[in-house]
């Protein structure tokens, strides 16, 4: 019997994309000294080497970086710093008790952590997920499995295609392919409205003059061993395909952007509590699970649509974590968080009061001129206002200190027109 | 020119590999031909991996004695083919009084086919048992059991080849010739001889025979769907669930099985159809699979859906006999060994049904047993299986142990280089799944596929174009990137 070798450190970051990168650096700077990432890939950066396009670092830098470039800024700032990172590393567990199994090429090892942050991702949902009846054949992709194999693998998904779902990374794929002198056939959006960034529709879709078809779904895949067409239908207001209006179209590729959960297979097997909203983590302002010690960020949490808020929300939680480990953290009493009407969710779940800090919301339908009301209890205590608001743009508000000193709980609702 | 063989088996599904593999017991040459790119491409795949125990087949027949005796042989075979299973047992359940006729006359047949220890339970003691069951009565069989069918095939064909068979994939027979006595067996891969021929090719058999002139049998194909659920949900179930059998096509009724991974499998549905290679999935069935599942299981967490995929029966009863006719199993011809109508439960009675064959081939003929046979096959050790302590002892032995290329599954490299250097398949995404579980997990080959990829493309040299999904014709890539431009500037 091999004994496992096991080691103490202060803290591991589980995954070395945008949130684990910049978590970990945040922590070393806010004073913690053993710090190890744990990376199931055998590169830095997550998804971001594979993210070509630009577009990426608008918000921290006021630049227009691609995905390579953005990581590569914090990737040097790990090296600068000295933080260890293990790549082709997979967690294989964690106990509640922050005990963390690692297998990698070099070993198994477990990691006997103060605390962890948890900078999994996501993952995409798939065709299964949504039962899309039909055939099985090769040419079934999800977008971002697509955009890993065309662009750090150098192959070609298919020539004729369609793309089930307006997603941000479809959308990039939609773009992507037709460059590479692929036909994309049309975007099939089963909701009514899409669900990409506004800038991506421009830039992916109408510049090139893609077919966005709004409230259409796939409803059956066809083609025995390579996808040889698709049936769409439109959808009535319930989402249901409406008989008698479906249409064929030939293709060899079906891509798939219909949504991404949020990797949490090892947080729940560990006692973390989840939203079933979101799929990520229930926190507190500081970022802290439910489980002591243990902090999550990035998509992870909750999904984000750009980089530079992954970014953002990955260094408050480096710096949670920090504090923790050197115990500057004492037991405080927090008032709940919760989603109203039109509100799809709110993160953090819960406040201490008196806190500043940044609520990050989704709204659950497009709209305009839209006001956003903070009720504690009835009594309305905040209004902001917003001339347009969209499911696929997150809502950043910062609530002061003063704002939250007095009350006991937190509501948020858009307010009827 | 593929030399001659004694015994040519044709189809290697479940039954076909457990034949040649009894075949190779014995000094005579055997050849295996598969027209699909791997064994156990068929039905074979896709059904509910149970070990049935001969509930509901008439006393006396084929099926009833076969399904009993394989069952029973099972355990043996299973242990030296390095094959999982575990005994969870079933529970047939009664929601109303009629229904418990029902169970009492299951029982009857049950008993009369000599199966044991069943036994009618209340809804209370169900309860006890599955507390997220409903019912009033239930009939429990202790000794049903689950295992992975795939995994089952494959060991069978591997021991065979390890023990003289020649297994020949992509090999489909379009001719059968009677010659000297023996046959000539053409395919795309050129003629086999033989001097005995097994037809069990499954949903094809029926094809098979018309080729040595014998037309007097028609396969009428019977679909089934199922879905698969996240191993999240395995706690909700010990065992498998069944309603009583709807009085149609013969078949058990949409039912649950837990697996031994801890997916829980909804199915299958039945529907007759007419082309036989059409395993698509349907919204009519999917929306029947989901009625079915909350039937008994109301609780069933169908957000935790991860896949779904269908097979086909092949039926020797027609749709209106809504019954279900005995195996044929017989030499129709001289040394031409037919098997039609192959259905459930061909699975469970494979390991007999090749005594049966090997009984009916020794009448005819000497065949001398081998000293060298070796009964015992391992697979690679599965890294997810092993224990926290096995697993760093794997990695220190051998560092591809600890590379996951399967996140869900915790699939290891050493596996899928296994896989793939497998001595029996092509290189295929789909060989690598049925063998190692990479890719049927939530993420669904999000993550592996494209590890998988660069595997064949770094390892095995296979180029772009020539990566498989499954069968030949299904390339997962159209080429290279780059390659479309380059034509548009060309043309």
């Amino acid at each position: 019997m091999t004994e496992l070798p096991s080691r103490d450190v202060d803290l591991v970051l589980i995954g070395a994309g945008p949130a684990g990168l910049a978590a970990a650096i945040s922590a070393k700077k806010n004073g913690v000294q053993n710090v190890v990432i744990v990376e199931r890939n055998g590169w830095l950066g997550g998804i971001l080497p594979q993210c070509i396009h630009d577009g990426f670092g608008l918000e921290l830098f006021k630049e227009q970086l691609t995905g390579p470039e953005y990581a590569q800024r914090y990737i040097d700032e790990l090296k600068e710093l000295d933080i260890p990172c293990m790549l082709n590393s997979m967690v294989l567990e964690v106990t509640p008790d922050k005990k963390v199994f690692v297998a990698s090429p070099e070993g198994l090892v477990c990691f006997n952590a103060k605390a962890l942050i948890l900078a999994m991702g996501c993952r995409e949902r798939t065709r299964g997920q949504i039962c899309i009846p039909g055939t099985r054949p090769a040419g079934v992709y999800t977008a971002g499995v697509a955009q890993n194999l065309i662009n750090l693998k150098n192959v070609m998904v298919g020539k004729d295609v369609v793309i089930l779902g307006s997603g941000d990374i479809g959308l990039i794929m939609a773009r992507r392919l037709t460059l590479e002198g692929a036909k994309v056939h049309a975007v099939v959006e089963i909701l009514p409205h899409t669900n990409g960034l506004p800038r991506n529709i421009q830039q992916c879709l109408i510049d090139y003059d893609i077919p966005l078809l709004l409230s259409y779904t796939v409803t059956e895949i066809h083609g025995q061993n390579r996808v040889e067409a698709v049936t769409i239908s439109p959808v009535d207001a319930d989402l249901k395909p409406i008989n008698g209006k479906e249409q064929r179209i030939t293709c060899d590729t079906l891509l798939l952007s219909i949504g991404l959960i949020p990797e949490n297979d090892l947080s729940k097997n560990f006692g973390v509590k989840l939203s079933p909203v979101t799929g990520g983590a229930v926190v507190d302002e500081t970022l802290e699970t439910s489980v002591s010690g243990v902090f999550a960020c990035g998509n992870a949490l909750h999904v984000h649509d750009v980089v530079d808020f992954v970014t953002l929300e990955a260094e408050k939680a480096g710096k949670s974590a920090a504090e923790y480990i050197l115990g500057k953290t004492r037991k405080v009493e927090r008032i709940p968080v919760e989603a109203g009407d039109g509100i799809r969710y709110v993160l953090p779940c819960s406040i201490r009061r008196g806190a500043d800090l940044e609520l990050s919301i989704r709204v659950t339908c497009p709209g305009e001129d839209v006001a956003i009301g903070f009720f504690d209890g009835e009594t309305l205590v905040k209004t902001k206002k917003f001339r347009k608001v969209h499911p696929a743009q997150m809502i950043k508000i910062k609530l002061k200190g003063s704002e939250t000193s007095a009350i006991n709980s937190l509501k948020v609702e858009v307010l009827g027109k | 020119m593929n030399g001659k063989s004694d015994v040519l088996v044709i189809g290697a599904g479940v039954i076909g590999c457990a034949i040649a593999r009894e075949l190779s017991k014995f000094k005579i040459k055997t050849s295996l031909l598969e027209k699909e790119t791997d064994v156990g491409s068929g039905v074979s795949k896709g059904n509910s991996g149970v070990l049935h125990t001969g509930l509901y087949y008439p006393k006396g027949s084929l099926k009833a004695k076969l399904c009993v005796e394989g069952r029973l042989m099972f355990p043996e075979l299973a242990k030296q083919l390095d094959v999982p299973y575990k005994f969870c047992g079933k529970h047939v359940i009664a929601r109303t009084e009629e229904e418990l006729e029902d169970l009492e006359d299951l029982k009857a047949v049950g008993e009369g086919n000599g199966v044991k220890e069943l036994i009618i339970i209340s809804g209370e003691e169900l309860k006890k048992r599955e507390p997220n069951l409903d019912a009033l009565y239930a009939l429990h069989s202790p000794v049903a059991g689950i295992f992975p069918p795939y995994l089952f095939t494959i060991a069978l064909a591997e021991n065979a080849l390890n023990n003289g068979v020649k297994v020949h994939v992509n090999s489909k027979v379009s001719a059968i010739k009677q010659v000297n006595g023996g046959y000539k067996v053409t395919t795309n891969q050129g003629d086999f001889y033989a001097d005995l021929v097994v037809n069990s090719a499954g949903l094809y058999a029926d094809k098979i025979s018309v080729m040595v002139g014998l037309d007097n049998y028609k396969l009428y194909p019977c679909r089934g769907e199922y879905l698969i659920l996240d191993k999240t949900c395995g706690d909700l179930i010990n065992s498998m669930v069944y309603p009583v059998p709807p009085k149609i096509a013969g078949v058990l009724g949409v039912h649950l099985t837990p697996t031994l991974d801890g997916n829980i499998l909804i199915g299958p549905t039945e529907e007759f159809i007419n082309e036989r290679e059409d395993t698509k999935t349907t919204k009519e069935k999917i929306r029947q699979l989901i009625e079915g599942a909350k039937r008994l299981l109301p609780s069933v967490p169908l957000n935790q859906v991860i896949y779904g995929f269908s097979a086909v029966r092949s039926k020797i009863t027609p749709p209106e006999e809504k019954g279900s006719r005995d195996f044929i199993i017989r030499e129709d011809l001289e040394n031409f060994i037919n098997m039609i109508g192959m259905e459930s439960p061909g699975l469970t009675s494979s390991p007999a049904i090749a005594k049966l064959i090997v009984q009916m081939i020794k009448k005819k003929n000497d065949l001398e047993e081998k000293t060298d046979f070796n009964p015992i096959r391992k697979r690679t050790a599965p890294f997810s299986e092993a224990s926290r302590t096995e697993q760093a002892s794997l990695i220190k032995a051998d560092p591809a142990y600890g590379e996951i290329v399967c996140r869900c599954e915790h699939v290891s490299k050493r596996e899928v280089l296994d896989a793939l250097n497998n001595p029996i398949s092509e290189k295929t995404i789909s060989a690598v799944k049925y063998r190692t579980r990479a890719g049927m997990g939530r993420c669904h080959g999000g993550f592996c596929l494209p590890k998988i990829v660069e595997i064949l493309k770094e390892e095995y040299r296979v180029p772009s174009e020539e990566i498989k999904l499954k069968s030949l014709d299904s390339s997962l890539f159209i080429g290279k990137t780059k390659d479309l431009r380059e034509n548009e500037k060309s043309d």
